[in-house]
């Protein structure tokens, strides 16, 4: 049996997001920007998948802006928003436990002078209100916070940090990256106080390469694509039609019959945590398990490094995921975990499953089967 | 310009009488293997003392070089233009022409060296050297001619064509792979041992390769590092014949059995004797490893001594006395260092004590290797028979 628990890397594509990708790569393969038939044909799929995300997000089509995935979208709502708004302060607030996707950005933004605020977050990875409302500043222009995070499922109090932000910063732009939290959460950006939002299509069971950026029509942002003017002017380049096309399908798929599948996901949950509570010693991480995010479980398997578990279980066909992982080598222990408080020895046995609809209560069956039968083991061969 | 041919050079003295046909026959087969990748159909020939390679009408010739220059034996490339022998008029016509198109401002000092591989051909060398050079002579006034010691030497070889060449490109020298026998590289992923499996392949020996993989402690990825990094070294060594021993419950077991600072030890120990036995298997005359004097605590001269104690087999240590940055140097130049500096476990790292024993004392380590007497035959068999083989081109 293979066992797919990696869901928060990438997902597979559905098959109707298939079965457009595949028409427009060979019968309406237009250039949507051309002013023939074959252009408007393929330029109707692209109206298609921005009305239905408008639908979706409860906003205006045009405020949807595509781009090739989560890392374009978080980049281009840092630094484009940074540096359209320079002119109306120079300070930025983000978190501690952003995706580098975010926190890159924000360091280069740093370097080119802007003054970056780093927000610190709870043993279970949520954000601090009382620290926002301390760092916000009149002259704060951009606030960037993470939906729900990637690493240990925590989810941030959008709503109320939406207010925060404009009452004390009321230049400020509000920035989600909804990467784990689209197709899962309703999200409405007017309602929350969000003017810009990042989405990512693979990680909804739509296609690689293909992403979105709510804009606010009220937000002002600096292109970071220039060229031959496509979504008016906001982001050059040919639009990727089959990527968008997917991702519009995926998104409607996603929320259809959504509080039934997330039931499926939290029961997921709750009985492999329920299953691992039997192993002695193995930690479950980030929020109670109903109030994360329904599909990411974060473990922490003490005495096994979390290499040597994901492929332990990989020989099994199950796939999970130690990219938090600290390896004796170079690579640098997890900047999420760190900033949670958790301990090296922690973090270094710490691996993430993450869900989908598509998995079964059988496949959480056998992945606990495997852990009852590998964990003992592995403990007992460990560094000394 | 476009050139016709490559006159190869190698190093002469070191072959005498019927080793040099030896000699010669696996240059040929390796630069052959050496330029079937790249476009076009290369003719390798070897005649009257020459190595030659006649080019295509077309063809990339910075990747032709690039493929020569991996070929162990070649001490030098000549970029060679080949005229059609049409006289000594005609001959003096054409050498003008290639002057003026390789060194239009010519105003140097320079020589021309005749020689006739066609004895038959009616004007001595000598003459032929004279007449070229007067040409040369009256068309660059700036030129000068000197025999001993020229900026330039234009070579000209009369065969069937004329044969016109006045630049030599370094090779890397050492002897063609294939005359030297061969020997199993104890290959781990990181920066030592494919500079070692280079540097021995140099003097002409074959490579095969071992690598232990221990999953789940090391991963596919660090598999595949070991697979990339052995086909860098086939780019200068031709195709190597890689053993993939799943090493995991022999390790495990010495871990279970044996006090763990010796672990390493005992567990390279085990290293060499199946690395023997593949290397044995295969006609092997030797083992190559990476070890460097004190570079870690399996490489002080007692430890070396001790893993060095179960091989009857020689084992070869070309990097022994070179400091971390001349490896270093060597993987930066044959291309492995980035692939070798990939973070992933290797197999000896996985369970290393925080204190591993330094100087191994051999009768305590025989005594440690006693308790293992129960499985580990059974568990060395287990693992020579699963070992996968993957012949890298």
């Amino acid at each position: 049996m293979e066992v797919y628990f990696d869901n928060s890397a990438t997902t597979r594509c559905y098959e109707s997001v298939k079965d457009i990708v595949v028409k427009t790569m060979t019968e309406d393969y237009g250039n949507p920007s051309a002013m023939h038939r074959k252009g408007v044909e393929a330029e109707q799929y692209v109206k298609n998948a921005a009305k239905t995300i408008a639908g979706i997000l409860k906003v205006q089509e045009k405020e949807i802006l595509f781009t090739s995935g989560g890392t374009e979208s978080n980049n281009l709502a840092l630094i484009g928003g940074a540096l359209a708004n320079k002119r109306s302060g120079n300070h930025i607030v983000t978190t501690a436990v952003e995706h580098a996707a975010v926190s890159q950005p924000a360091a280069f933004l740093q370097e080119q002078g802007f003054e970056v605020t780093y927000l610190p977050v709870d043993r279970e990875g949520r954000v601090k209100l009382e620290a926002l409302e301390a760092v916000l500043r009149p002259d704060t222009i951009l606030v960037s916070v993470m939906y729900v995070n990637n690493e240990v499922g925590s989810v941030m109090p959008m709503e109320e940090i939406g207010k925060l932000v404009h009452e004390k910063s009321p230049k400020a732009l509000f920035h989600a990256d909804a990467i784990q939290a689209f197709g899962k959460y309703r999200i409405f950006p007017k309602k929350a106080g969000i003017d810009l939002l990042s989405v990512s299509g693979h990680k909804i069971h739509g296609p690689k390469g293909a992403g979105f950026l709510y804009i606010s029509e009220k937000a002002k942002v600096q292109p970071l694509i220039l060229g031959g003017g496509q979504q008016n002017g906001m982001r050059s380049g040919t639009d990727n039609v089959p990527g968008i096309a997917g991702l519009g399908i995926a998104a409607e798929e996603s929320y259809q019959n959504l509080e039934e599948k997330n039931e499926h996901l939290y029961s997921l949950k709750e009985r492999i945590a329920g299953g691992l509570s039997e192993i002695e010693n193995i930690k479950i991480n980030g929020m109670p398990l109903r109030e994360g995010a329904p599909h990411i479980l974060s473990i922490s398997v003490m005495g096994v490094r979390s290499e040597v578990l994901l492929h332990a279980l990989e020989d099994r066909d199950i796939y999970i995921s130690a990219g938090s992982a600290c390896s004796s080598h170079k690579r640098k222990p997890s900047a999420v975990l760190t900033a949670m408080g958790m301990p090296k020895e922690q973090i270094e046995s710490t691996v993430r499953l993450s869900f989908s609809e598509e998995n079964t209560e059988e496949e959480a069956n056998y992945f606990l089967q495997a852990m009852k039968e590998l964990v003992p083991v592995l403990r007992r061969y460990s560094r000394r | 310009m476009l050139f016709h041919a490559f006159l190869i050079k190698y190093a002469e003295i070191a072959i005498k009488g019927k080793n040099r046909y030896l000699f010669e026959d696996a240059l040929v087969k390796q630069m052959r293997l050496a330029l079937e990748p790249v476009e076009g159909e290369f003719q390798v020939i070897k005649e009257q003392g020459r190595v030659y390679v006649l080019c295509p009408e077309k063809y990339d010739f910075d990747e032709a070089v690039e493929a020569l220059q991996r070929v162990f034996g070649i001490v030098g490339i000549s970029p060679v233009v080949i005229y059609e022998d049409q006289g000594l008029e005609q001959m003096k016509k054409d050498v003008l022409s290639y002057m003026q198109a390789r060194y239009p401002d010519f105003s140097g000092s320079f020589k021309v060296y005749t020689r006739r591989a066609k004895k038959s051909y009616p004007v001595p060398s000598m003459e032929v050297s004279a007449e070229l050079g007067g040409v040369i002579l009256d068309a660059f006034p700036k030129a000068s001619v000197d025999v001993h010691n020229p900026e330039l030497t234009l070579s000209v070889e009369i065969r069937e064509k004329i044969y016109v060449y006045s630049e030599t490109i370094p090779g890397p020298g050492g002897m063609p792979v294939g005359t030297n026998g061969k020997a199993m590289l104890l290959l781990s992923g990181g920066i030592d041992s494919p500079v070692a499996g280079y540097m021995i392949a140099k003097r002409g020996v074959k490579i095969d390769a071992v690598y232990f993989h221990a999953p789940p402690y090391t991963s596919d990825r660090a598999k595949q590092k070991v697979v990339d990094l052995a086909g860098l070294v086939a780019r200068y060594s031709g195709p190597i014949r890689l053993h993939v021993v799943n090493f995991t419950d022999i390790q495990l077991y010495i871990y279970d059995q044996c006090p763990h600072e010796e672990l390493t030890i005992i567990m390279r120990r085990y290293m060499m004797r199946i690395a023997e036995h593949f290397a044995k298997e295969s006609g092997c005359l030797g083992l190559i490893t990476g070890e460097s004097i004190g570079q870690v605590a399996s490489q002080t001269l007692q430890s070396l001594a001790a893993t060095n104690e179960v091989c009857t087999l020689p084992v070869y240590r070309p990097v022994i006395g070179f400091d971390k940055q001349e490896i270093v140097e060597i993987s930066r130049k044959i291309n492995t260092f980035e692939t070798s500096i990939q973070p992933f476990e290797d197999c000896c790292t996985i369970f290393v004590a925080k204190h591993p024993v330094t100087k191994p004392n051999l009768n305590v380590i025989h005594r440690s290797e006693k308790k293992l007497d129960e499985k580990i035959d059974q568990l060395m068999k287990e693992a020579l028979e699963s070992t996968e083989i993957i012949e890298i081109k």
